[in-house]
C-alpha cells in the first residue's frame, strides 16, 4: 500500500522529471518523442491486466477484456512506430552516404 | 524473496528504464537506444504482472487472449503505416491507452474496492477523474484519427458550441459526483457515456493545422489518466510513467501552440479558419515559371534553402527532394533544409519524412536557426508548404495567422514555390508570399516537379 502523501510525492517528482527530460529536446525529435511518450503510457497495460485479473461478473470481465486489448494496442503499436521512426535518424558522414 | 518484492522490484526497474529511455530519446544519437530500453521495461513489467498474487487463474487466459487481440493488429498496422500516416497512428494508439485507463476505472468502480477493502471517497474521486480524462482522450483521439485519415472531411462548427461542451462537462461532473457519493442508479454508465461524448464534441470543431496540438494534448491527458489510475491501483510504475508522460506531453503541447503563436485555449475553442473573411485583399499576381528556368536558378545558386511542408508528404516527394538536393550539392551549391515547428501534421513530422529519405539531420535547421540565413540565400525552394511562409503573418493584422513566426522565404533573393494548383492551402488562407515580385510559382505535383528539376539540373 502506498501511503497517500508518499503517492503525492511520487506524483510531484514524476511531473518534474517529465518536464525536465523534455525541455532539452530538439524540434527534430518532437514527433518520435511524442510517439515514445505515447508508448510509455502503454504501461496502463499492467493496470488493465490487474483489473481483468480480479474481475468477477461478466460485465467486469468484458470491460476488463476491452481495457487489456486497448492497452496492448497502445503499447505494441506505440513501440513499433517509434522504433521505425528512430531507426531512420542518421548523421551525415562524408563518403559513406551510399551505404545502406 | 517474496513474489510481491519481485513484482515491486520489476516495476521499479521498469520505471527507471522508462525515464532513462525518454532521456536517451532526447538526443538523435541515443534515441534508438532509448526506445529499446523503454521496451525492455514494458516487457518486464508485463511479464511479472501475470504472477500478481490473487488473480483468478481462469482470467489469466482472458488476459493473454486480450493482449493478442489488441497487440497483433497494432503490430501489423504499426509496421505497415507509411511515414506520412504517423500522426493519425499515434492518435489511434494514444486513444487506445486513454480507453484502457477509463476501462480500468470502470471495472474498479463496479467492484467498489479490492482485497475485501472498500474504496475511500478519495480513491473513488481519483478513479472518476481518471475515467473522465481517459474517456475524453479515447473518443477525442479516435475522432482525430478519423479526421486525419480522411474518413471525416468536415469540421462541424456552430454557435454555442463551447456552451454545449460546458453543459456536457457539467452534467458529467454531476454524474461523477453522484458516483463518488455512492448514490445508486445508472450514474456510472451515464458518466462514462457523457465523458465519451465530450471527447467528440470537443474535437469536432478543431481541424487542419491545429490537429497536432490536439493529438499532443490528448497524449498528455492519457498520461495523466494513467497516472491517476495508478494511484487507484497502488501501482507505482503506472503513477510514475503516466505522470512523466502527462508533464512531458503538456510541455510539448505548449511548445507547439507557442510555435503557432496561439494559446492552447485559442486552439481548442476558437474554431480557427472560419473567421478569416475580412483579411486584406492581396495585390499583384502569381508569376509562373518553367522547370528548366527554375533549374537554372537553383543550379547556379551559391546557397539554396529548401522549405518542405505537408504537401511534400502528400506527394511522397521526400526522396525526390533529397535527390534534387544531392544533385545540387554535387554542383557545389550549399543546400540546407528549413523546417517550421508546425510544418506537417505534427512537430518534427517533416524531420521524420526527410530522415526517411536519407537526409542527414545536420542539414536540417529550425526556424530560429535558419531565418538569419535567408538574406544571404539565392533561392528559397518552397515545396508543399504554405502558411509557414505566408508573409501575411507579419503584416496583416486581420489574418488568422497574424503573429505566427514564419520562415523568411521572402527575404531570399528569389523564392520558388512548387504547388499543385492556384487554390489556397489547407487552412484556406491566401498566401501573400506567392504574390511577391521575387516569387515564381512552379505548378505541378511535388514528386513529378522534383523529378523534372533533377533532370534539368543534370542537363545544365
Amino acid at each position: 500500500m502506498i501511503d497517500g502523501f508518499v503517492a503525492l510525492y511520487i506524483f510531484m517528482l514524476a511531473a518534474f522529471v517529465g518536464y525536465e527530460v523534455i525541455s532539452r529536446v530538439p524540434v527534430i525529435l518532437h514527433t518520435p518523442l511524442m510517439s515514445g511518450s505515447n508508448f510509455i503510457h502503454g504501461i496502463v497495460l499492467v493496470g488493465a491486466m490487474v483489473a481483468l485479473g480480479f474481475a468477477d461478473t461478466t460485465l467486469e470481465k468484458v470491460i476488463g477484456f476491452v481495457g487489456v486489448a486497448l492497452a496492448s494496442g497502445n503499447a505494441v503499436g506505440g513501440y513499433v512506430v517509434t522504433e521505425r521512426m528512430l531507426e531512420m535518424f542518421k548523421r551525415s558522414k562524408d563518403g559513406d552516404r551510399d551505404e545502406e | 524473496m517474496s513474489l510481491d518484492t519481485v513484482i515491486a522490484g520489476s516495476y521499479f526497474l521498469a520505471a527507471v528504464l522508462f525515464i532513462l529511455g525518454l532521456k536517451a530519446m532526447s538526443s538523435p544519437a541515443g534515441a534508438r537506444r532509448g526506445i529499446v530500453w523503454a521496451g525492455l521495461g514494458m516487457v518486464l513489467a508485463t511479464v511479472v504482472t501475470f504472477f500478481w498474487p490473487g488473480m483468478k487463474p481462469e482470467n489469466l487466459l482472458l488476459i493473454g487472449a486480450a493482449i493478442i487481440v489488441g497487440g497483433v493488429p497494432a503490430w501489423i498496422s504499426g509496421r505497415r503505416v507509411a511515414m506520412t500516416g504517423m500522426p493519425q497512428m499515434i492518435a489511434l494508439y494514444n486513444g487506445m491507452g486513454g480507453g484502457a485507463a477509463a476501462a480500468i476505472a470502470w471495472v474498479e468502480l463496479l467492484r467498489g474496492g479490492h482485497g475485501g477493502e472498500e474504496f475511500g471517497w478519495t480513491v473513488i474521486a481519483l478513479a472518476v477523474t481518471g475515467a473522465l480524462i481517459g474517456a475524453v482522450s479515447f473518443s477525442g483521439s479516435l475522432l482525430a484519427f478519423a479526421k486525419l485519415e480522411g474518413w471525416l472531411k468536415r469540421s462541424l462548427r456552430f454557435a454555442g458550441q463551447n456552451v454545449l461542451n460546458l453543459v456536457i462537462l457539467l452534467v458529467a461532473a454531476v454524474a461523477g459526483v453522484l458516483v463518488i457519493m455512492g448514490v445508486s442508479g445508472p450514474w456510472l454508465t451515464v458518466f462514462i457515456a457523457l465523458a465519451l461524448l465530450l471527447g467528440i464534441t470537443l474535437t469536432m470543431p478543431i481541424g487542419g493545422a491545429d490537429m497536432p496540438v490536439v493529438i499532443s494534448l490528448y497524449n498528455a491527458l492519457t498520461g495523466l489518466a494513467v497516472g491517476l489510475e495508478g494511484l487507484v491501483l497502488d501501482n507505482a510504475a503506472m503513477i510514475i510513467a503516466g505522470t512523466v508522460v502527462g508533464a512531458a506531453g503538456t510541455l510539448l503541447t505548449q511548445l507547439m501552440a507557442k510555435a503557432m503563436n496561439r494559446s492552447l485555449g485559442n486552439v481548442l475553442f476558437s474554431a480557427f479558419g472560419e473567421t478569416a473573411a475580412e483579411s486584406d485583399e492581396i495585390e499583384g499576381s502569381m508569376k509562373p515559371v518553367e522547370a528548366i528556368d527554375a533549374a537554372v536558378m537553383l543550379g547556379f545558386a551559391r546557397q539554396v534553402i529548401i522549405i518542405p511542408g505537408y504537401g511534400m508528404a502528400v506527394a511522397q516527394a521526400q526522396h525526390k527532394v533529397w535527390e534534387l538536393a544531392e544533385a545540387l550539392m554535387k554542383r557545389g551549391v550549399r543546400v540546407k533544409f528549413a523546417i517550421h515547428p508546425v510544418a506537417g501534421r505534427m512537430p518534427g513530422h517533416m524531420n521524420v519524412l526527410l530522415a526517411e529519405a536519407g537526409v542527414p539531420y545536420d542539414l536540417i535547421f529550425d526556424e530560429a536557426e535558419i531565418n538569419p540565413e535567408f538574406p544571404k540565400t539565392d533561392v528559397a525552394l518552397v515545396i508543399g508548404a504554405n502558411d509557414v511562409v505566408n508573409t501575411a503573418a507579419r503584416t496583416d493584422t486581420a489574418s488568422p495567422i497574424y503573429g505566427m513566426p514564419i520562415l523568411d522565404a521572402d527575404k531570399a533573393n528569389n523564392a520558388i514555390v512548387i504547388k499543385r494548383g492556384k487554390g489556397t492551402g489547407f487552412s484556406g488562407i491566401e498566401n501573400a508570399l506567392f504574390y511577391e515580385d521575387r516569387t515564381r510559382m512552379l505548378y505541378g505535383d511535388g514528386q513529378a516537379m522534383c523529378a523534372e528539376l533533377i533532370r534539368a539540373v543534370h542537363e545544365i
